[in-house]
């Protein structure tokens, strides 16, 4: 219900936005076209400025992933998982999660499909897909956009809000089912 | 760290290529990527044009500047050195509002908008300001109220009620949204605090 309501707004949202900013610099005398025209030329520019910075970090992650190092790295924190209370069918979700965004939805498409969506595991992915975002991307976009090399703290900021993400997302599932069942 | 993190990624897949016997696959996904990071920039260049078509225009119809007086109060908190009625906090208002209805197509765009704003209020041109580290960070947690993807996904494979997932994400999204703010203040220091 919440969800649909959300949904159709967003949808109107975006027709509705364009049109009443143009209307209302119509009305305060702005010259619409021109200026709209104006920014686009902007927008170009940086879209193609970001070419470089996107090159760097698809290159890195796609021989990470076609070496199979991901696998190894599973592995090897499997016993970590195990220590943070994580289902380790998740561990490889949580590893992709903040590297590649059309990783992750493969990954978690896997899971929802293998166990079903609405198994523990499955609602767990669900969660964890949808609750985090592709950190080394948006922050790779972001700085590229305005050409910042010196990205300071906001790696291990992002990252640190990734891991809370994951394991919430397992603890709060462990919740709802134990006191529902 | 960045630079670790990206040197890393190439030395283990190299390594493990090596190793492992699946070189020839590590240099097909070098030059695989490549093509697609371009392919998705060209991909961003209309909706990108776009949005910054549309932002202009608020901009110059002052739309901008009363946005950014609208949400003084939480930005005056997240943004200190930003002033009040900066057109960069509008970008920033309307790049969170995107992510939170879904707009995915729209909200880099807008983000990248907004990182622009901040960074002609910066003085060091190479380097983060902090501004624009509580922003980045605030959208690496990737807060949103429509996780439409997920439900669809849900719905495929035959799942009972798809959208049941909707309140625990929103719930974990909040928390992670909350940490990211805190762990961006708390790390800030390490690396250097910078007033602008």
């Amino acid at each position: 219900m919440f969800s649909d309501a959300v949904s159709t707004a967003s949808n109107v949202v975006i027709p509705l936005m364009i049109l009443a900013i143009c209307l209302v610099g119509h009305l305060r005398r702005v010259r619409v076209y021109e200026t709209f025209v104006e920014g686009a030329k902007e927008g170009f520019a940086t879209a193609v400025r970001l070419i470089p910075f996107l090159v760097a970090m698809f290159v890195a992650i796609g021989m990470f992933r076609a070496s199979g190092a991901l696998e190894m790295v599973t592995h090897a924190l499997l016993p970590v998982a195990r220590l943070l209370g994580m289902p380790e069918e998740l561990l490889p979700l949580a590893l992709i999660r903040p590297l590649s965004g059309s990783g992750a939805l493969e990954v978690a498409t896997n899971l929802i499909k293998t166990f079903g969506p609405d198994s523990v595991i499955g609602r767990m992915a669900s969660t964890m897909q949808a609750s985090s975002e592709t950190t080394l991307y948006i922050i790779t976009v972001y700085f590229g956009a305005v050409g910042i090399k010196k990205t300071r703290h906001c790696l291990a900021a992002g990252l640190t809000a990734d891991l809370v993400a994951f394991l919430s997302s397992v603890a709060i599932w462990r919740l709802i089912l134990t006191r529902t069942s | 760290m960045i630079n670790t993190v990206w040197l890393s990624l190439i030395a283990a897949g190299v390594i493990t290529g090596l190793v492992t016997g699946t070189s020839e696959t590590v240099t097909k996904a070098a030059l695989e990527s490549a093509g697609s990071a371009v392919a998705l920039c060209l991909g961003l260049l209309g909706v990108m044009a776009l949005w910054c078509g549309v932002m202009k225009v608020a901009q110059e119809a002052g739309i901008a500047r009363w946005l950014a007086r609208m949400v003084a109060p939480v930005a005056r908190l997240l943004f200190p050195s930003v002033p009040r009625t900066h057109p960069a906090l509008a970008a920033v208002t309307m790049s969170i509002a995107a992510n939170l209805l879904g707009m995915g197509n729209a909200a880099t765009p807008l983000g990248i908008k907004a990182m622009e704003e901040l960074a002609a209020l910066s003085e060091r041109k190479n380097e983060a300001s902090d501004a624009m580290c509580t922003f980045v960070t605030i959208c690496t947690a990737g807060i949103t109220l429509v996780p439409t993807t997920i439900i669809a996904i849900r719905g495929q494979f035959g799942s009972r009620s798809p959208a049941e997932v909707v309140g625990p994400i929103i719930f974990v999204n909040v928390l992670a949204t909350a940490v990211a703010i805190i762990a961006d203040r708390f790390f800030r220091p390490v690396s250097g605090t910078r007033r602008d």
